[in-house]
This record gives structure tokens, C-alpha cells and sequence, in this order.
């Protein structure tokens, strides 16, 4: 039994580059990085030290507050390096990979209660898949969900085609799916468009949904808006169907494998396809970097710059290469025809090529303003919100009316296309996380 | 932002002109990685466009109306030309005046200058009568830019629309050269002598007065048809029906301005219109209350100004149709002054913030009890 939800609103960014569906390499990497800064409200305490040898799987930090939320390396082999930022705030965990790629067995066992899951999850280091809204943040064990979301693919521009990175790991997502069930109910969305040629309307022991429409009918939080908004005083988790699967193949095989297909994408990328990679792989394994580009993990609306020298993300299954746009245009606002760059408003004349995949970069096209236009965020925003009321409550550091515009369903990714339509180039999602962010700190 | 270092005191003005001619080469450093072509500019120079047709057939339209007023026998090029003289210092002294000041408090607040005021000053000069003395409209500009805009924080801060608060400094300041019969027609560098002035009332006034033909639907000398194509007095931009619904047709199609606002305030008007003319108040069908005056303009140009409008959807219905409604309520209720769109305007700038409370409010209370029942 499937519901039916299908969003009007919203954009797909035509941008160049998405990749091929093959695999053009696997890569082994010398070095992977475990990194604290990829989990939201995580504040790490280390557990190795320098020289140590790990395990796919062994321990290598645990929250401070919660010790029994483990991270876990995901290759054997030695600490090699552990890096450290200003405060001597903890920023990776390099271990050098011995090649043998040798896991810690946790039993191929199927968790027969929600502790026994959530048990599996905290020792695996797999409970940081684990997303806990409101405010996105590294989920809580004493808390027990509302329900748990899954979307089984993504609208982002250039997202990873889930069909074909997941599409032969059905059993693992079962089985994951299987696991978080025994924690709370799971919601799992298909999209709608490709009902007929994807794997996922298979999945059982689910309440599923078929979604169809534009960027961001893909996003969790879009979903769950419409299926059922997140209340004060609620919780609840959400897992990308990539970690279901790593989920899963521990429960089926006991070994923790984070492996993962990689879309290399954009316009700067030479050959936009799949590699095979761990997270924490180094950048510059995966890709070729040549020139003024940004290496981008994720995807252009809300990935994070990783830098030519940095390491691909545990929740990463994209990355994306643009050019940095430093070049002056002359006259470019005032141009009629401007035939290099999209604009998603009809005050240029992109609707007259609306199958054009463009070749983007990162200027901004602009500079600062106040809001003026501000439509434009209703018409991306496919949520039952204000969105610049809700932005003007989180500038104002409002907590009432930010509760009251709705600020426990959103994270700044499901308003990232505001940032992007915005004549008046303000940072949306910088905004909306300033506003969760104190939100944390006055509910706390 | 980046460099501390303090501004010199001409940077925003060289900043301005830079940016003008070439797009800043800034990258974008958080959120989304790529942006949307569109900007500021882009947007404010759409409705600049869309202001043209109305200004070029006004300018036509000045020579015109001096040309026939006082028999002159000007051709179609004489008649432009003159108008063309007589805007452009209008032009002028609006970009000049409030450019500076623009400059000057972005200098101030050390942002970058809005491009706002591309469009507040292309239309004051057609919302005014074209012999206005040129000190009146800088001091109009001066007090509309800096009390209404600057001092709120500048373009996107203000409440009230600016370029409708320089009519109305002028309206209240200087009643005699902004309203009567006398002043809506050019003589200024016509060669006519002061005293010679003949009287050339808008058809509003003349239908005010009660001077309509029911049985040739004529206002005074002026057909329907002359009221629709413009070959009427009246301030510029505003007596040509055609002219405008161009520029409408322009903001509608860029998405610039909300259709649902023009139309909403055209529906307010005939809506009052219609039932001023079943009560009695006048025997004009309701359809002449959108062909008269500013009107039509007020609905296209300044009504929907996106800063000082309704924000909501369900907001710009409301508004729209109430700033039309209460245009035409002051037309025909009222005894002394004939035009009501320009207060009419300004007064639902100031309750538009309500109508978007009111609207948010209710679907926050909407969403609220939907979650107790959930």
C-alpha cells in the first residue's frame, strides 16, 4: 500500500556533467580519514592513538557526552596521524590501510528487538547515519522516534542514481530496513517518474510512498513535511538508503562495509562517472584536480568544500567539480541574451532552451542585497511554510515565531534552492542554520 | 565585506559603477555552491524596460496636448521632441538628486549601493505634471529618499512606496503647481506667456464635474477611445492605457511584479465603480474608472512594487483589491479631490504588513490545529 504525494513546486538546476552509469575505477586508498566534522552536534573524544592498529569497524572516537555512540574505522590497518585544528578541536583520524581490508565480525545476526538494533548500530559505528530531526543533528539512544524516514533517491542536481548505485544491494537495504522497523516505523519514499525500472518498490516492511516532482521532492525533510510535520516535543530519524544498505550488510555478513559508489560529477569534471571508493578517501585519489576548481562533496546546493587536499564525507555518495567563477563579466546584467548562464527567472531567456545543461561556476552573479523579490522562495520551497517569514524569525533570533513558522521541519538543505533563486544573493541556508543553532542552545 | 580596512568616501559610488559594468567577480563562499543568473539589477532594469513604452508614448503625448491646447500645428516628430526636452531634465534632476543621496548613505551603512532607485527615479518624473519647477522635484526627491528609504534602512527596508511619497510631498507642498486645470498641460519653452495659460482640465476632473455625455460616452471633448489610447491630459506616464498594459504584459511575463495584485486592484475598481453608478454617485460606467488618471499606472507600476506590497499570495489578493476599491471610493465620495490613487496606494503600503499578519497568522493557526489532529 502505497500513499501518493506529488510536489508542484520546486527546480531542477541544469547543470552539466552528471555521470555515466559505469563504474570506471575502485579505489584503494593508502590513507582514509575518519572525520568528527562530518556529523552534525558531535562533539568527539578519541579512543586510538597514534600507532595503533584498527580493524574495518574497531572504535577510533566516541561522543563525549554519549560514549556508547562509537565511530569506527572503515579500513584496517594503523593510526596513522591524528590532525588537529585551532583549541586542539579534533579534525581527522588518518589510519594507513595494511591493503588486507580485514573487518571486525559482529555476527551476521538479525536484531530481534529495537535494543538489540540499536545495540548493533552504536558498536558498528553506524549509529552516525543516523539523523535526528528537528535540527538534523546525530540522533539520541534514549530517544525513540516518531518514525523513520528513508528516501530512496535524490532530486540534488546531479544526484547519484540510487537505482543503479543500490540497485543490487535490495537484500541489504531489506535487511536494514528490517533493523531500524524494530526501532520505530519506517517510512521508505520511491519516486513516482521511475516506478517501473527501479528495484525499491520491493522493499517490505515499510510504510511506503511514491513521490514525484522537482528538486526537493527528493529530501527527507520535504517528504516528511507533507507526511507527517514534526511537532514541538518530536523526533524523528532519518537514514539515506546508501547507509540502510551498510546497515544491512552488517546484519547479513557481521563485517562493517562502507564502501560505496561515488558519482564524480559537474561541469568540471573530465569524465563524469561512478568510482568505488571508502569514506575518508583522499580527494585527490578519486580525482583529478587541474586549475581553479572547487572539489565539492555532495552536491552544488549543499555540499561542502572539501578542498583539492581534503577527504570525501561519510554520508558522501557525490562529488562535484565546478570551476571557481572569478571572471568579470562585462555588462552581464545588462546583456538581452546571456546564452552561458541559467537563471530560473523569465527576466532572461533560459525558458527558450529548457533542455540545456549548463556549463556553471561558482560566481554569484551579483552582490549582497536586501530581500526585494521573495516569491521566488515560495515557488522552490514545495512546503506547507512561509519561508521568508521563517528566514526573517531566524534573523531576528525570534524563538516563537520560528517555532510558529515552522522551523522544526526544516534543515537549511530542504530551503537550498532559496540560496540559489535569490535576485538579492542572501545566504539562506547559513540563515536557517543560524537559526537551528540557537535553537539548540535555548531548548537545550 | 572582507577587507576591515576603511572605505575611502568615494568607494561605494566607484563600487556602484564598477559593479554596473561588470559583474562582480565574487564565488560564492557558503551555502549553494552555483547561483541563478538573476540580480538586483536585472530585476529593477526589467521594470525600467517596462516603464518605457508608457514613457515615450508620454513625451508624444506632452507636444500633443500643448500643440492642440494652444493650436501650435506641431508634427508627430515637433510634438515628441518637445516632450523629450521637457522630460529630461525631470530625468535628470530625479537620478541626479537621489542618486547622490543613494550613494552617500550606502557609503554610510558600507553596502554596496541598491538598484532601487533605477526605478523610483525613471517614474517620478512620469507620475508628476511635466512643468513642475525642477527645485520642487529635487527637494521632493531629497525628502522621499531620504526620510521614506534611507533612514528605514534603504531599498527593501522601506514601508512606503518612494516614488509615490515625492508625488505626494509635492501634492501637500505645493498644491498649485501639482493640481487644478491649469498645470497638466506643458507651456514651459512653448513660447506661451504665462498669462496666456489656458485651462485644460483631466477628464477626471471634468467628469467630477459632472460633464458626461452619456449618449456619445464622451468625457467633456475627450472620447472613450481618446482616454484609451492616451490623447488626454494628465501626468506623463499615466493617460495611456495601451502604453501601460505593454509594460504590464512585461512585468507579468518576467514574473517582476504580481499579476495577482494588478488584477485584483482593476477588479476593486470596477467592482466600487459599478456600485458608485447603481448608487448614483456618478453615471460613469465602471470601466472609465480605468481609463481616467493614474489608475491603471498606480495598478501596474506602483501598487505592485514588491517591497511595499502585500508579501503573501493570499496577502496581494487582499491588498490589490482593496488599494482599487478605495481609489475609486475616493473618486466618487469624495467633494474636493478628484484622484484617489496615489493615497489610496500609500495608505495599503501602510496596512499591507496587516493583511500579511493577518494571512500568516491564520495558516499558522491552520497548521497548528492540523497537527493536533494528525
Amino acid at each position: 500500500m502505497s500513499n501518493n504525494l506529488d510536489l508542484k513546486k520546486g527546480l531542477n538546476i541544469p547543470i552539466k556533467g552528471e555521470a555515466a552509469r559505469e563504474v570506471i575505477k575502485t579505489v584503494s586508498a593508502d590513507i582514509v580519514a575518519v572525520k568528527p566534522t562530518d556529523f552534525n552536534g558531535l562533539v568527539p573524544r578519541l579512543l586510538v592513538k597514534e600507532g595503533d592498529s584498527v580493524l574495518a569497524g574497531s572504535p577510533v572516537m566516541a561522543d563525549k557526552m554519549r560514549p556508547e555512540i562509537l565511530f569506527t574505522a572503515p579500513v584496517s590497518g594503523t593510526v596513522a596521524q591524528i590532525i588537529r585544528g585551532e583549541k586542539r578541536k579534533l579534525l581527522a583520524v588518518l589510519v594507513k590501510a595494511d591493503g588486507k581490508q580485514e573487518s571486525v565480525d559482529f555476527g551476521a545476526k538479525a536484531p530481534a528487538t529495537a535494543d538489540q538494533a540499536k545495540d548493533l548500530l552504536l558498536k558498528t559505528g553506524l549509529w552516525g547515519s543516523l539523523i535526528q530531526r528537528p535540527y538534523g543533528i546525530l540522533a539520541n539512544p534514549e530517544v525513540t522516534p516518531k518514525a523513520i524516514f528513508v528516501s530512496s533517491f535524490s532530486t540534488a542536481p546531479l544526484a547519484a542514481d540510487t537505482d543503479f548505485t543500490l540497485g543490487d544491494s535490495l537484500l541489504d537495504i531489506q535487511a536494514g530496513v528490517n533493523a531500524l522497523a524494530k526501532i520505530a516505523p519506517v517510512h521508505f519514499s520511491v519516486r513516482k517518474e521511475s516506478y517501473s525500472s527501479t528495484p525499491f518498490h520491493k522493499v517490505e516492511n515499510v510504510v511506503s510512498h511514491l513521490v514525484s516532482g522537482k528538486h526537493p521532492a527528493g529530501n527527507v525533510g520535504v517528504q516528511i513535511s507533507h507526511i507527517a510535520p514534526i511537532q514541538k516535543g518530536e523526533t524523528v530519524w532519518t537514514v539515506s538508503p546508501m547507509l540502510v544498505a551498510a546497515i544491512g550488510h552488517v546484519v547479513n555478513t557481521g563485517k562493517l562495509d562502507l564502501s560505496r559508489k561515488v558519482a564524480v560529477t559537474g561541469p568540471a569534471a573530465e569524465k563524469p562517472a561512478y568510482v568505488c571508493a571508502l569514506p575518508g578517501t583522499p580527494v585527490k585519489d578519486i580525482v583529478d584536480v587541474k586549475g581553479d576548481v572547487r572539489v565539492i562533496g555532495g552536491n552544488v546546493l549543499t555540499g561542502e568544500n572539501l578542498g583539492a587536499d581534503g577527504y570525501l564525507g561519510f554520508f558522501d555518495d557525490q562529488i562535484t567539480l565546478l570551476r571557481e567563477g572569478r571572471e568579470r563579466e562585462w555588462f552581464g546584467w545588462a546583456k538581452p541574451f546571456r546564452p552561458k548562464v541559467h537563471s530560473s527567472s523569465w527576466c532572461y531567456f533560459s525558458w527558450l532552451t529548457p533542455g540545456k545543461q549548463y556549463d556553471m561556476d561558482t560566481n554569484l552573479h551579483g552582490g549582497p542585497r536586501a530581500f526585494v523579490e521573495t516569491k521566488c522562495f515560495e515557488d522552490v520551497t514545495p512546503m506547507d511554510i512561509y519561508p521568508i517569514y521563517l528566514i526573517k524569525a531566524c534573523l531576528a533570533g525570534d524563538i516563537e515565531k520560528m517555532e510558529k513558522f515552522g522551523i522544526y521541519e526544516v534543515l537549511p538543505e530542504d530551503l537550498a534552492l532559496c540560496d540559489y533563486v535569490d535576485p538579492s544573493k542572501n545566504e539562506i541556508q547559513a540563515i536557517i542554520q543560524k537559526g537551528i543553532d540557537l535553537m539548540i542552545k535555548e531548548m537545550a | 565585506m572582507a577587507d576591515e580596512k576603511k572605505k575611502p568616501w568615494w568607494y561605494s559610488t566607484y563600487d556602484a559603477f564598477d559593479t554596473f559594468l561588470r559583474v562582480p567577480g565574487t564565488v560564492t563562499a557558503k551555502g549553494a555552491h552555483v547561483r541563478d543568473g538573476i540580480d538586483l539589477k536585472r530585476v529593477m532594469i526589467m521594470v525600467v524596460i517596462a516603464l518605457v513604452p508608457a514613457a515615450l508614448f508620454g513625451m508624444y503625448n506632452v507636444g500633443l496636448q500643448t500643440s492642440t491646447l494652444y493650436g501650435l500645428g506641431w508634427g508627430f516628430w515637433r510634438m515628441f521632441f518637445y516632450g523629450l526636452l521637457r522630460m529630461l531634465p525631470l530625468f535628470v534632476v530625479s537620478y541626479v538628486v537621489g542618486l547622490a543621496i543613494e550613494f552617500a548613505s550606502s557609503q554610510i551603512r558600507g553596502e554596496e549601493v541598491n538598484e532601487g532607485y533605477l526605478v523610483t527615479g525613471f517614474l517620478i518624473p512620469l507620475i508628476v505634471p511635466v512643468d513642475v519647477p525642477l527645485w520642487m522635484l529635487a527637494l521632493a526627491v531629497a525628502f522621499s529618499v531620504i526620510f521614506v528609504k534611507e533612514v528605514f534602512g534603504g531599498t527593501g527596508m522601506n514601508i512606503w512606496n518612494p516614488a509615490l511619497v515625492a508625488r505626494a510631498f509635492l501634492f501637500f507642498s505645493y498644491p498649485s503647481s501639482m493640481s487644478g486645470s491649469s498645470v497638466w498641460v506643458s507651456k514651459t519653452w512653448a513660447g506661451i506667456p504665462d498669462v496666456d495659460a489656458v485651462s485644460a482640465a483631466t477628464p477626471l476632473a471634468i467628469a467630477h464635474d459632472g460633464a458626461f455625455d452619456a449618449a456619445t460616452g464622451a468625457v467633456g471633448q475627450y472620447s472613450f477611445m481618446d482616454m484609451f489610447w492616451g490623447f488626454i491630459p494628465g501626468s506623463t506616464g499615466e493617460t495611456s492605457v495601451v502604453a501601460i498594459l505593454i509594460g504590464a504584459l512585461i512585468l507579468v511575463w518576467t514574473g517582476v511584479a504580481s499579476w495577482k495584485i494588478m488584477c485584483s486592484s482593476i477588479v476593486g475598481g470596477l467592482l466600487v465603480g459599478w456600485l458608485g453608478q447603481v448608487a448614483g454617485a456618478t453615471a460613469l460606467p465602471c470601466y472609465y474608472q480605468l481609463v481616467m488618471g493614474g489608475f491603471l499606472f498606480g495598478s501596474v507600476f506602483m501598487a505592485t512594487d514588491p517591497v511595499t506590497a502585500a508579501q503573501t499570495e493570499t496577502g496581494k489578493w487582499i491588498y490589490g483589491f482593496l488599494v482599487g476599491a478605495l481609489a475609486v471610493v475616493v473618486r466618487l465620495w469624495n467633494p474636493g479631490y478628484m484622484e484617489g490613487m496615489m493615497l489610496a496606494i500609500l495608505f495599503m503600503n501602510t496596512m499591507a504588513p496587516l493583511i500579511d499578519h493577518c494571512v500568516v497568522s491564520v495558516h499558522t493557526s491552520r497548521r497548528a490545529k492540523k497537527a493536533l489532529n494528525a
